[in-house]
């Protein structure tokens, strides 16, 4: 108890000032960030996205899924000879509303994208922490599982397992979506594991960290309050480049019809269903092609920004 | 330097070994066989038929049986025969559809360098002007656009709407746009790394001397730039050219290529065992290969790793 106590004072003099350090990065970065033009444009679209995907039942005219019998199948969107006022951007090959779709699949894209990182970030990070922290046999075993699932072809693993669990009860979870979690999370820890152990090697031998363990703070604050934070800028710079990778590979397996299960509307699984229409309504399979082009530069836009805004040295 | 590269050598037999291990379970966890009505194109088989097939594939065997025979056949590349395609072997298969696959990788390859790496270099001597700005934005939507985005478009426009190319797959024609759209994703990523490279040595001492001993600027920038400036850019060419030949999977399935990754897809959706397990495998070796050609140029093009372990 008096160990604590002494442990704190000395911590909680010490304490503004790092903050008022910390943010001043952050602000900066932010500074930096703002100032560019591609980023910030990156940021409104996906930001747009998220609430398109947020509001999707205030926003979409029609249920996604419904097929309407008194539609005519494939009308054309509303710039085009004898579309159907009721349906916008026109009905798909089953008669269901194209911009109800396009309104849901925003939402497929936002949840594979951000809840398998989530994931990958906490496992990822606490395992690369142990990993670094302790080092010797825990770091040897945690670093040949990484080494192990590096190996594996992911976009391999992928199709295997979505072919093989798709027709299990497991599978079929939430519209094929647990699945896909499940096989972006087992591939995607190794990379966050990997960047955060190398950091907190480096942290280890820094002098605040010693420090910080001379005057006696107990091990579990020092990772979260020292050793955590100061791997935070190359985490965040990790998840601006695994979100648009896991919308990616959603969209990619569902085009093969891999991917989310029907009737579920995602943008790849629009693509694959409208595929046979290619060559004379190729409008349907352009649309939600574009979203998911869209959504990819306007990922790379702000990935490239934050790189740059937190990591200057980098930035040439 | 000898026992870097056996072990990574090593290291590729388990890494195969989990590929197949991994694969031959999960097929064979999945909920239906291969004479089931769904997979095969709507024919119900009678039970009687379907124990004979199961006798004759050997599907009746316990699986940690089938697994063993798997294993101990796949050692001697021997994959089997096809369940769907009757008595024509895996090999025979995956030799018929890889030549597509790895011509268009081949040309796609071929395009990235002639494309990327030029770009990446004027962008890096002419940086900060508007040809740097505009080829890094270019190269940065290049990168990111998906590859089967940009082939639906390619398809949509040149096919559909300008009917130049067929939308069915023809010999020879029929390489362009697929090899045209992997290579200009990849050439975007080239020149991207080139151009950061470039800058990257183009600010080192043994350049500013070079310049300062009155060397003329072409000399500086071949003698002195590029050379030191293509050592990343070296080493990603291998898994560039596997990601190609391997990347085409979706590619194909967009411009009905019959090369392996339909194959692949087509060996999946029927429960073809043999076949799923020998195009995925090699599609696995031709991926570890490439890693480890990246670990071996690495090697030898930066005489300074030579020394570490």
């Amino acid at each position: 108890m008096i160990a604590a106590d002494v442990a704190a004072t000395p911590l909680g003099r010490l304490e503004p000032r790092g903050r008022a350090r910390s943010r001043g990065l952050w602000s900066d970065a932010w500074r930096r960030l703002r100032r560019n033009r591609a980023a910030v444009a990156g940021l409104i679209f996906i930001a747009l996205m998220f609430l398109i995907a947020l509001l999707a039942p205030l926003l979409a005219p029609h249920d996604p899924d419904t097929i309407h019998p008194t539609a005519r199948i494939n009308s054309p969107p509303f710039w085009m000879d004898r579309h159907d006022p009721d349906y916008p951007l026109g009905t798909d090959s089953l008669a269901r509303d194209e911009l109800s779709r396009l309104i849901y699949g925003a939402r497929i894209s936002m949840v594979v994208g951000f809840v398998p990182t989530a994931i990958t970030v906490l496992l990822g990070t606490s395992l690369g922490l142990l990993a670094g922290w302790l080092g010797g046999r825990a770091d040897n075993w945690i670093m040949r599982g990484v080494d192990v699932v590096y190996a594996f072809p992911s976009f391999l693993f992928f199709i295997v397992l979505q072919a093989s669990l798709r027709g299990t009860w497991f599978g079929q979870l939430l519209g094929g979506l647990m699945l896909l979690f499940v096989a972006f999370a087992i591939t995607g820890w190794v990379g966050m594991a990997r960047l955060v152990r190398g950091q907190v090697l480096s942290l280890k031998e820094r002098e605040f960290i010693e420090a910080a363990r001379a005057i006696g703070v107990p091990t579990w604050r020092l990772l979260l309050r020292h050793v955590l934070p100061n791997t935070l800028a190359p985490i965040i710079i990790s998840i601006s480049f695994d979100v648009p990778a896991y919308i990616l590979a959603e969209a990619g397996l569902s085009f093969l019809g891999l991917g989310i299960q029907p009737p579920t509307a995602s943008w790849g699984s629009m693509v694959f269903e409208s595929f046979p229409l290619i060559t004379f309504l190729p409008i349907f399979v352009i649309m939600p092609s574009a979203l998911i082009a869209l959504i990819m530069i306007a990922f790379a836009f702000v990935g490239d920004g934050l790189r740059d805004a937190l990591d200057p040295q980098m930035s040439r | 330097m000898i026992r870097l590269v056996l072990n990574r050598l090593l290291w590729t037999v388990p890494v195969l070994w989990l590929v197949a291990t991994v694969t031959f379970f999960l097929m064979h966890a999945a909920p239906g066989g291969p004479w089931d009505a769904k997979t095969a194109g709507g024919r119900s088989l009678d039970p009687a038929l379907q124990a004979s097939f199961d006798r004759k594939y050997g599907l009746d065997e316990p699986i940690w049986r089938q697994y063993a025979l798997f294993l101990g056949n796949a050692v001697q590349f021997d994959f089997g025969t096809s369940f769907t395609r009757e008595g024509t072997d895996v090999e025979e298969i995956i030799l018929r559809g890889f030549p597509y696959s790895a011509k268009i990788g081949l040309f796609a390859f071929l395009l990235s360098l002639a494309i990327g790496i030029p770009v990446g270099v004027l962008a890096a001597l002419k940086q900060n002007t508007i040809i740097d700005y505009a080829s890094l934005l270019l190269a940065t939507v290049g990168y990111t656009l998906p590859s089967f985005v940009l082939a639906i478009f390619f398809l949509v426009v040149f096919a559909v709407r300008l009917e130049w190319i067929p939308v069915l797959f023809q010999e020879w024609r029929g390489y362009i746009l697929p090899s045209l759209v992997l290579g200009l994703g990849s050439s975007a990523f080239l020149a991207r790394l080139t151009r950061s490279s470039m800058l990257e040595v183009m600010l080192q001492d043994h350049v500013r001397t070079a310049r300062a001993k009155g060397l003329g600027q072409r000399l500086v920038v071949t003698r002195h730039i590029l050379r030191n400036s293509m050592i990343p850019v070296l080493t990603v060419l291998g898994p560039t050219l596997a990601g190609l030949i391997t990347g085409t999977i979706i590619i194909e399935r967009v411009f009905g290529v019959p090369g392996m990754g339909y194959l692949f897809i087509a060996s999946i959706t029927s429960r073809d065992y043999p076949v799923i397990m020998g195009t995925t495998l090699f599609y696995a070796f031709i991926i570890v290969l490439a890693n480890l050609l990246v670990d071996l140029t690495y090697l030898f093009a930066d005489p300074r790793i030579r020394t570490i372990r």
